[in-house]
């Protein structure tokens, strides 16, 4: 494994402290927050990622696959640089989530689920996200975009292109 | 004491710190628990103030602290379930973004009623930005000497953490939750044991839902007597509502339990009535997985009576003419919106968010997504509506977790008030697709042709 396949000093750091949270033995509980972590990292979850948790936290490799792979935020495969995560559910369906994902699809020349051309954005409509009352909205790394527009998805989206966010859970 | 017991200082600049917190009399619910109520008291008190769980279930919050186990030498454990992923429902997250030390306060009482020394926030993945606040408010409870060792000279110890999920409705489930803060998949446990017995590694477990812990602080700031006092017969205190869809205000609000349903719609206090002066078309009082009321039977019950935001009132016919006030996720419809396409909606999510553990919500959700979509395109048959209705009675009651029922609740809801929207999805594919079906239904299609 080369060097940047690795954590950084700072993030291993973060590793300790998170596993310190939980009674000895009980390291696995620090899981799911560092394969977060290790998503912002590496970019996306390939089994060389997995693995190198597995060892971090002295899991079995299965352990760590069976989690990557059952929620919804981790991904397996290769991502944009920064995910627009369009929620599509009930309250946003009926404020414009359709049209708002259709809109998106147009101006980047992709379909929801895919990923632009130069590897910076990737679309994904997703399941309610907790911002019932703010539709439409979109969640970008950890941010809420909410009460969207046209004209504040142009906006939104040229400032990631000038500024790529990390996904979800980087250091802060 | 005011209606507003948990979003009384929500407006006061800079709550979100420590020190303007604790200048508004915030953690003096811990001062004086620690220094005048024995755990059992505090436990006393929650039972006497009539808490009911504010995630959806409605159980009694001081008896589910009574059932639990306390074997000699076994760590107990508090667990606050803010994985809030119930479409319609956002006032956990306004909560912990605007008031995080409120819950932090609710945390540390709950803690030493309960006898736990270490305990959990399970936040989901997607609320990462308000996992920050709350930690960042954790950081300053340590810092003035809320949590950590002998708290206030008391004896009394904590630590207490907030941990993330990532994405999976499933892990409200407080099993599942539990699971997942194992490290694990949020797969549902089967019950019993129950968590009370065994629980966060195999420990005796309270799992509670965020407001319910922020409701502990006004009940010992003022007393459960007074907090029961509050609210209507069984449904005491406050409850935060969040409120969205075709209304002119949508937001979180919090209410007196026995506020009229009509008066929460329509006032300006509240949600300023329906958008564009369109009319009622139906309400869904408590999250995605309640049954829908049809308009006729949003403001009155089936017997007549107003109805009230509470339990009772809303679940006043039970699943003939009523519903339930759930999480308090309040979507209300107006005379444009599809009831096929929002039961479609809906179906998918489940159908998205079921672990895949018991077959009949892994199988059926799926199927009934499938049959909702072929309706809502127009390919459907009149035998697809009673499909439907087999389909969900077969999952309902069927599977080890709540998920089965809240999947089939809202189709058989659907299809009991509003069948005649679903055939006319069959008669009339291509008119309904081109325009949403609305309230005077038959009216609406009459001029069209065939």
């Amino acid at each position: 494994m080369n060097e940047s396949r690795q954590f950084t000093p700072e993030l291993l750091e973060e590793v300790n402290r998170i596993v310190s949270l939980f009674p000895e033995g009980k390291q696995k509980s620090a899981l799911i927050r560092v394969l977060h972590l290790a998503q912002a990292h590496f970019g996306h979850l390939d089994t060389e990622a997995m693995d190198y948790v597995a060892r971090l936290l002295h899991l079995n490799p299965i352990e760590v696959y069976e989690v990557a792979t059952f929620y919804s935020m981790y991904d397996t495969k290769p991502v944009g640089k920064v995910k627009l995560e369009v929620c599509r559910t009930g309250p946003c369906m009926i404020e414009g989530a359709e049209k708002l994902v259709s809109y998106i699809e147009q101006k980047l020349g992709i379909k929801d689920g895919e990923t632009t051309a130069d590897g910076l954005f990737t679309l994904k409509s997703v399941e309610c996200l907790g911002a019932c009352g703010y539709a439409p909205m979109l969640q970008a790394g950890e941010s809420f975009h909410e009460h969207l527009t046209e004209e504040k998805v142009d906006a939104l989206i040229e400032e990631y292109r000038a500024n790529p966010v990390a996904n979800y859970m980087g250091l802060k | 004491m005011s209606k507003k017991l948990l979003l009384e200082h929500i407006d006061v600049e800079g709550i979100r710190s420590y020190e303007v917190y604790r200048k508004q009399g915030g953690y003096q619910a811990v001062e004086k628990a620690l220094k005048t109520l024995s755990p059992d008291d505090l436990v006393e008190e929650v039972k006497k103030s009539g808490l009911r769980g504010r995630g959806g279930a409605g159980f009694p919050t001081g008896m589910k602290w009574s059932f639990l186990a306390k074997p000699d030498g076994v760590p107990r454990h508090l667990l606050c379930n803010a994985d809030e992923s119930e479409p319609g429902t956002f006032k956990d997250r306004y909560l912990m973004e605007k008031i995080p030390h409120l819950l932090i306060e609710g945390m540390i009482l709950s803690s030493y009623a309960l006898g736990a020394n270490q305990s959990y926030i399970y936040i989901r993945g997607e609320y990462m930005f308000v996992m920050r606040i709350v930690e960042q408010a954790i950081a300053e409870a340590y810092a003035n000497g809320w949590l950590g060792k002998n708290i206030m000279g008391s004896g009394f110890d904590l630590d207490l953490a907030i941990t993330p999920g990532a994405g999976a409705y499933i892990c409200g489930e407080e099993t599942a939750l539990i699971e997942s803060l194992e490290g694990k998949r949020g797969n549902p446990r089967m019950k019993p044991p129950f968590p009370a017995v065994k629980g966060l590694w195999q420990r005796p477990t309270v799992v509670n839902n965020v407001e319910t812990i922020a409701a502990v602080v006004p009940i010992v700031n003022h007393g459960g007597d007074a907090y029961a006092a509050i609210g209507i017969g069984r449904s005491t205190g406050t409850k935060l509502i969040s409120a969205s869809g075709n209304i002119n205000k949508p937001g979180v609000y919090e209410i007196e339990l026995g506020l009229p349903v009509e008066e929460f719609i329509y006032s300006e206090e509240y949600c300023g009535g329906i958008k564009n002066g369109k009319r009622l078309k139906a309400l869904i009082p408590g999250g995605s997985s309640v049954p829908v009321l049809p308009h006729y039977l949003v403001c009155k019950t089936a017997a007549g009576e107003d109805r009230l935001m509470s339990y009772e009132s809303l679940a006043d016919g039970g699943f003939a003419t009523g519903s339930m006030l759930g999480s308090g996720g309040f979507i209300v419809y107006d005379e444009d919106q599809c009831m096929v396409r929002n039961t479609w909606n809906f179906s998918r999510f489940y159908h998205h968010e079921s672990c895949g553990q018991c077959s009949p919500c892994r199988e059926g959700t799926g199927w009934m997504e499938k049959v909702l979509h072929r309706l809502e395109e127009g390919h459907g048959t009149m035998e697809d509506i009673d499909l439907l209705w087999d389909i969900q009675r077969k999952i309902e009651g069927n599977t080890i977790c709540p998920l089965g029922d809240a999947a089939a609740w809202p189709v058989a809801a659907a299809i009991r008030h509003f069948r005649e929207e679903f055939e006319w999805h069959v008669r009339q594919p291509k008119l309904c697709l081109e325009r949403n079906y609305g309230l005077v239904t038959e009216k609406k299609f009459e001029a069209q042709p065939a």
